[in-house]
């Protein structure tokens, strides 16, 4: 068990674990923050996408010793309530079916929004074939990033 | 407009008086409402009504989802035919969850498409009913005749006297009139929120992260259990050294559990084939994962044994025979080849089929295969429990409340009144969670440990417990003449452990001299209902092979089909046929139209057509292909759907859409195998599952419109999407693919520049 120090969602955090365990079950377990998922444990299935200093990270992978102190921003802190423009569009599209994938899905689509504002459809798909969706909600999901995209 | 009763098996499931200030809303501490976008005052005083509605004081209705969740959207479709019969708008509407009562709902169960299908007659009669009784509280108020009170959007009128009352202010009257007997239903052109688009009831919950799913599910001092099963299938536990998992940090217990008793005889959702399991306490999941790894566990070869269950409603006995031994894929294809080449049992004969292929000028003979399937639901099995010496309270995801129940009260030796089980959002379900073992494990966890648990299985853990779907082999013959007209046809199916056969679907019906047949190997690979079973499977063979008895008689594949229908409508051959000929038309002919099937010609685009019926439903796909550098893209996917009557259009072309894209891609990618016993996948890494870029690029989906109630849809839009599928791939590749997953083939063909 060690002690860290952690900025998750622009808010001082102070937890003690093991430095090996990832950054998502210090999230689910020990800050009561569960809108980030646990899908595979092993970096395939993108359930557990975060950022980290504003890049997309699978937290299932990233043990928090490697984290320390650099800013983390979780589905629950990428806006106050819900008006992010990806979180925005997923509801005008209706995108969820059971919902499970969509955290990981807005975390990563936002990321990818970031970095390139107007991303083409292969960028589109080279960018969220990380993100497993076993309900196939892909069409919808390809259709919200294009409108988060032009309503940036 | 049409009048029905209140009352269902003698019973009747409207109970104003039993209900009122008590039932299924005490339970609800964690699972709340879900609030409108509006955001109204949450009234002060809630009056129930009946079991699927509750008002109160300033109007604010409330909801009960009774069916489980899985993403079929239930929880939003469930309450809109509640509501419109209510007369109230959506607006107004709080939805929530109902817990496990068998008291107050039927059918409590996600499964079969039905949910809709058999709960449209009873939400709309628990609507009708209350907005009755409404209308007889303000007639009483008024001191006028209730047939002169109108409603409307939640007010009530009285025209002749120019009254007006909200719902809210007659809501505690009207929970004193007595239930009606009879109540009338509004027509269908009447509806107002029946047939629009409405978002999922949760949709804002699940983009901002809020707890839903079992996983989610937190209680103060609540243990994290994990299990540790056999790697193997025909295994069992041999020994178990936990010296060094105990010392690991955060740790509580080590020890080994039977998910059943000895003198219990399991029903058909109680399927398990490790029942002997190790299991880890800890306090958090790294600290119990971790110790987990540090276990060392021994297995052995297990004796064969013979499974009895119970049915689940009759309680008729069955058995399944579990062979002994380590199985192996290359072993199961081959025996199915070498079962499949003799003959079987028949299951339906038509004219004289043996004597028309023997005169036959030509016949074909194609035979199909397809894997075992995991179902993979993106959340793992996982469920809550707290139980102590007289009571039992489960929280988490099951798509069979109802019969779990009986499980876990039976595993504990509590009476059925002490179980509780709550439902949350499940995590997907595709029918892997019918199968409640993990309720009783976590229930059985808790009793021993006497604290709150959650049970949580890994990735690995959930995809080799297998489950799966089985593995199946189906060969087709047709018969032609010298004009090459279609005088026979044959089907023989089988798989392991079941046949995926249904002798009356068509082409039975539509052909003279028919023959179908059915075999089964046993396997000690357990298997369970998987996304439209057997039909997940058949479906697409048959309509692979339907292509290609189209193109020997050099008929427009759609064409063809729609011939043949018109035979059966017309003339059909026997008897008890399983589908409506001018329904499956129907489809056929949507999607011919929409797709511009033979009008457009559209250069290096590929077309591939099927249609099927299954649960209840219509489904005709048109998969569109075009190559891109020797790999084939799917540009699109026209999907024409014959469900009846449409309650949430939006809702429907999610799961239309959702249908298509799996089935598509569990035909392209996705098997497990095995390697004496284990299964050689165990995470997605290994077990392949569609991605974003291989999905159909646009899906655009067609209803039929008709006033036929309500039937299914969470299933039928998978199967003739592999038939599609398959076809379009022949048209863009010039290969038939027979044996799922196509992907290694399509590869292959890449690789050797053939594509």
């Amino acid at each position: 068990m060690a002690r860290f120090h952690l900025t998750i969602n622009s808010q001082n955090v102070e937890v003690d674990v093991d430095p090996t365990t990832p950054i998502l079950w210090v999230l689910r377990d020990h800050l009561n923050l569960v809108g980030t998922k646990y899908g595979c444990g092993v970096g395939q299935c993108g359930a557990c996408t975060i950022h980290l200093n504003g890049v997309a990270v699978r937290s299932c992978s990233l043990p928090v010793s490697a984290v320390a102190d650099q800013p983390v921003t979780t589905i629950e802190g990428l806006s106050s309530d819900g008006t992010h423009p990806v979180q925005e569009a997923w509801l005008r599209h209706d995108v969820p079916q059971c919902g499970y994938c969509q955290a990981g899905q807005i975390m990563n689509a936002a990321a990818l929004l970031a970095q390139n504002a107007s991303p083409s459809d292969e960028e589109i798909d080279t960018a969220m074939s990380g993100n497993i969706c076993r309900c196939g909600t892909y069409t919808r999901i390809h259709a919200a990033i294009k409108t988060a995209a032009s309503n940036g | 407009m049409a009048t029905v009763k209140t009352t269902l098996n003698r019973r009747s499931f409207l109970k104003a008086s039993a209900l009122a200030g008590g039932g299924m809303m005490l339970q609800f501490n964690w699972l709340t409402g879900c609030a409108p976008a509006t955001r109204n005052r949450m009234p002060d005083e809630w009056f129930d009504l009946n079991g699927f509605v509750k008002i109160g004081e300033n109007g604010m209705v409330t909801v009960m989802a009774p069916n489980p969740e899985i993403g079929q959207n239930v929880k939003t479709s469930m309450p809109m035919i509640v509501a419109d019969e209510l007369d109230v708008d959506w607006s107004r509407v709080v939805v929530e969850q109902a817990p496990l009562n068998t008291d107050i709902f039927t059918r409590q169960l996600a499964g079969g498409s039905q949910s809709i299908r058999q709960g449209w007659q009873g939400l709309r009669t628990a609507g009708a009913a209350a907005r009755r009784m409404l209308r007889e509280a303000a007639a009483r108020a008024w001191q006028v005749p209730v047939e002169e009170v109108t409603t409307s959007s939640g007010v009530l009128r009285h025209p002749g006297s120019r009254r007006s009352a909200d719902y809210g202010e007659m809501a505690t009257a009207a929970a004193q009139i007595p239930v009606p007997e009879e109540v009338e239903l509004k027509d269908i052109d009447d509806f107002t929120i029946i047939g629009t688009p409405r978002t999922n009831v949760d949709a804002l919950k699940i983009v901002t992260g809020q707890p839903l799913f079992g996983l989610d599910y937190r209680r103060e001092g609540m243990l994290i259990a994990m299990i540790a099963h056999p790697p193997a299938f025909g295994m069992k536990l041999k020994s178990v050294d936990d010296t060094e998992a105990r010392a690991m940090p955060g740790i509580r217990d080590v020890f080994t559990i039977e998910t059943f008793q000895e003198d219990y005889t399991k029903h058909m959702f109680d399927a398990a084939a490790f029942t002997e399991l190790v299991v880890v306490v800890g306090n958090t999941t790294w600290e119990v994962m971790s110790a987990k790894k540090a276990l060392t566990l021994e297995w052995e070869p297990m004796a064969g044994y013979t499974d009895t269950f119970a049915h689940y409603i009759t309680g008729a006995t069955s058995t399944q025979e579990m062979p002994a031994g380590l199985e192996n894929s290359s072993t199961h294809y081959a025996r199915m080849a070498e079962v499949g080449a003799r003959s079987a049992a028949v299951a339906r004969r038509d004219g004289n089929p043996e004597a028309a292929f023997a005169r036959a000028a030509q016949v074909i003979e194609r035979t199909y295969t397809a894997p075992f399937l995991a179902h993979n639901t993106l959340e793992p099995m996982n469920f809550f429990a707290h139980v102590t010496a007289d009571s039992a309270e489960l929280v988490g995801p099951t798509q069979t409340p109802e019969h779990m129940e009986k499980s876990v009260a039976a595993r504990l030796g509590l009476p059925l009144e002490s179980v509780d089980i709550q439902m949350t959002r499940m995590g997907g379900g595709f029918g892997r969670r019918l199968y409640g073992h993990f309720l009783v494990e976590a229930a059985a966890i808790s009793q021993r440990l006497n604290a709150p648990v959650k049970l949580i299985y890994t990735r690995e853990d959930d995809m080799t417990f297998g489950i799966y779907r089985p593995t199946y082999h189906a060969t087709y013959r047709a018969a032609f003449d010298d004009d090459k007209n279609l005088i026979a046809f044959h089907v023989r199916a089988g798989g392991i452990p079941e046949s995926p056969l249904f002798a009356d679907r068509f082409p039975a019906g539509a052909v003279d001299n028919y023959l179908a047949e059915e075999w089964s190997i046993a396997s000690n690979i357990p298997t369970g209902a998987f996304r439209a079973p057997r039909s997940n499977f058949i479906a697409g063979a048959e309509q692979a092979f339907l292509d290609e008895v189209a193109e020997v008689m050099e008929q427009d594949p759609i064409a063809f089909r729609l011939e043949l229908l018109e035979r059966a409508r017309t003339n059909p051959v026997g008897d008890g046929n399983d589908y409506d000929a001018a329904r499956y038309a129907g489809v056929l002919e949507l999607v011919r139209d929409r797709s511009g099937w033979g009008t457009e010609e559209s250069p290096g685009v590929h077309r591939g057509i099927a249609a099927y019926f299954c649960h209840n439903s219509y489904v005709a796909h048109v998969v569109d292909i075009v190559m891109d550098d020797g790999s084939p893209v799917i540009q699109n996917v026209h999907c024409a759907v014959d469900c009846g009557i449409v309650v949430n259009p939006l809702a429907a072309t999610n799961l239309a859409e959702g249908g298509t894209v799996d089935g598509i891609g569990q035909a392209m990618f996705s098997e497990v195998t095995f390697r004496d016993g284990a299964p050689e996948q165990s995470n997605f890494d290994t077990y392949r599952l569609i991605r974003h870029r291989e999905a159909p690029k646009a899906i655009a989906v067609h209803f039929v419109q008709n006033d036929i109630d309500p039937t299914g849809l969470g299933e039928p839009s998978f199967p003739p999407a592999v038939g599609a599928l398959a076809n379009a791939l022949y048209r863009a590749t010039g290969r038939r693919l027979y044996e799922q997953p196509f992907a290694p083939q399509l590869e292959a063909l890449v690789d050797q520049g053939t594509g």
